[in-house]
């Protein structure tokens, strides 16, 4: 009973378990395990951190050097139905020459064995969703470089697959694309598609992502929710924002205390950003002030549970937002 | 249809559309029209000549050298290593074979699909310009050279050039489109076969069997002999009898298809990063 269970919940999961892959005597990722759940997971990590040759495993595109990955419980090994379950829109920009958009995404799909009528079908509808419905019977190459990205996106996902892994597929799109792209993702993944990405845009990322793997240099970092993965990270203070009428005579009260480790008054004088090292104890603090003083506090937010700030802890740098 | 045929059908269509007539490969149609240009330009000229013509039998001689010398030294052997080659080392180098390899097609299909285009565009080359040169390098002597196709040897050579033209593209074919997934620049194995199709004359009789142009060279209705002073370095060996070269040389070709194709099923993608 318990292992059909548990076979069950293995067909609903990415899962890498000690996998790692060299390239010749180069780490690309070593001994990974993840198990990832349906939703929007992002990966994250500098360049030649990993994520490719994740996503490329994944896809069965390269083997493992040793471990195992399952996709949904299906081996990279069996590509002829791995395949019908994950779409992939891999980071290059490149294209078969002398093909149109229409072509393009028809072409391919004829390889899943459909018939003509349901290709164009499926090419029309999936030209639809990244709005290049119009430009459908102009070469490729003809296209912008945002057009190029959204007709990958739909070559990558006009047959349907439950799992979508994209590499950088923010790369090239202006505001009002990627907006529509990133509405995309979240449509996908509240469907329950597993939809991974891999983007620099760390900002946007943050915003979507149900939960996060942060790679560094072929390990895994860290990786779920981003809030959890920011409690974990206990050697750096957590940042808090508290917008309130004295803010100074706040500061003077928390200073009393030994996790505060730093406050700083907001220019605009209502604004008080302050690390320290318990969270709970400062937000059981902070009740106890506002009920003793009558403080007027307009809101209080945690100002460093971003993707950003987990990155630069944990990877450090620049998170590197375009 | 079944899903197999349907997917080698698409991998087909695909690839006509992306390499038939492609710019690419211009050098590879200029290697298929150059004779028809060089036979054109003949006939043209002798139709300007009154006198001193050349017979039809010398003109036949002079076609099988071409056919010898050009098409299946030259013409054919390297048009095949641009079409065939290409097939997934091309798209290795633009970073496109990953949209097929992320389709549930059977990597062995794959190969099939590929080979039959490339193969198809090949024969429309090699075999349409063998038979219109050999159409035209006698045009000029009008009904006599009809007559000698229609009544005389002319058609049996036609065929018997259009065949072994075709078992080379296949035979050829195969053979480079394994390089082209093996090897990072199929220019190397293709010169070393190159080489090794050019000293055949000079084997011993063994070594002269593993070779393409060696049953080739006996399907050809005219025999072409080594000039002199290389004539005196050839060693003879008994011809291939036509019930065994030609399915010698197809039993060959899909052997190295068949590895091609178990071959791929473990390769992966690697753009050189």
């Amino acid at each position: 009973m318990s292992t059909t269970s548990e076979q069950t919940r293995d067909n609903n999961l990415i899962t890498l378990a000690n996998v790692s892959r060299f390239y010749g005597e180069v780490l690309g990722i070593n001994k990974v395990s993840l198990a990832i759940p349906p939703g929007i997971t992002s990966l994250v990590g500098p360049n030649g951190s990993g994520k490719t040759t994740l996503m490329n495993l994944m896809t069965g595109l390269i083997r493992p050097t040793q471990g195992e990955i399952t996709v949904l419980g299906i081996s990279p090994e069996d590509p002829e139905h791995l395949c019908r379950a994950v779409g992939y829109c891999a980071q290059f920009d490149t294209y078969p020459k002398g093909l149109t958009g229409y072509q393009f995404v028809y072409s391919f799909l004829r390889m899943f064995g459909y018939t003509h009528e349901e290709c164009d079908h499926r090419t029309m509808k999936s030209l639809e969703t990244v709005g290049l419905v119009d430009a459908r019977n102009r070469p490729v190459a003809a296209y912008s470089k945002g057009m190029r990205q959204r007709a990958k996106l739909a070559q990558a996902t006009a047959h349907d697959p439950q799992v979508v892994i994209l590499d950088e597929p923010l790369n090239g799109l202006d505001p009002l694309a990627r907006a529509e792209a990133i509405a995309l993702f979240e449509h996908w993944g509240k469907r329950g598609r597993h939809v991974i990405i891999s983007s620099h845009i760390l900002h946007e990322v943050d915003r979507i992502s149900d939960q996060v793997i942060l790679l560094s240099q072929g390990y895994v970092v860290a990786e779920g929710q981003i809030q959890n993965v920011r409690g974990e990270v206990k050697d750096q203070p957590m940042q808090i924002l508290v917008r309130c009428n004295h803010p100074s005579q706040l500061a003077a009260q928390l200073f009393q205390q030994n996790h505060v480790v730093e406050a700083k008054l907001h220019t605009d004088g209502r604004g008080l950003l302050l690390r320290t090292t318990d969270a709970d104890g400062f937000y059981l603090l902070l009740n106890r002030i506002v009920i003793d003083s009558g403080l007027e506090v307009e809101s209080v937010a945690p100002a460093d549970d971003d993707v950003n700030s987990v990155y630069q802890y944990l990877i450090g740098g620049d998170g590197g937002t375009i | 249809m079944n899903l197999s045929m349907r997917q080698i059908g698409g991998v087909l269509r695909l690839e006509l559309k992306k390499t038939f007539l492609s710019r690419r490969g211009w050098w590879v149609y200029f290697l298929a029209l150059g004779p028809v240009l060089l036979t054109l330009l003949h006939w043209l000229l002798e139709m300007g000549r009154h006198s001193g013509r050349h017979s039809i039998g010398e003109d036949s001689l002079v076609f099988a050298g071409l056919f010898h010398f050009y098409y299946l030294r030259l013409g054919i052997f390297f048009g095949c290593v641009g079409i065939f080659s290409n097939l997934f080392r091309g798209e290795m180098l633009e970073k496109t074979l990953h949209y097929y390899y992320l389709t549930p097609l059977r990597r062995e299909l794959l190969v099939a699909g590929k080979y039959l285009a490339g193969l198809a565009t090949a024969l429309f080359l090699f075999v349409g310009s063998t038979a219109i040169s050999f159409l035209l390098i006698g045009r000029h002597f009008g009904a006599a050279y009809t007559d000698y196709i229609l009544h005389g040897p002319g058609l049996s050579q036609l065929g018997s050039y259009m065949l072994v033209a075709a078992l080379a593209c296949v035979g050829y074919g195969a053979v480079f489109l394994m390089s082209g997934l093996f090897f990072r620049n199929p220019m190397i194995p293709a010169a070393v076969v190159m080489v090794w199709e050019n000293l055949n004359p000079f084997l011993p009789a063994v070594l002269k069997k593993i070779s393409v142009i060696f049953y080739l060279k006996n399907l050809c209705p005219v025999e072409i002999p080594i000039p002199p002073p290389f004539n005196v370095m050839v060693i003879d060996a008994d011809p291939t009898p036509f019930w065994i070269a030609v399915p010698g040389l197809l039993a060959l070709s899909v052997i190295l298809l068949i590895y091609s194709g178990l071959s791929a099923r473990h390769t992966e993608i690697s753009y050189g990063e």
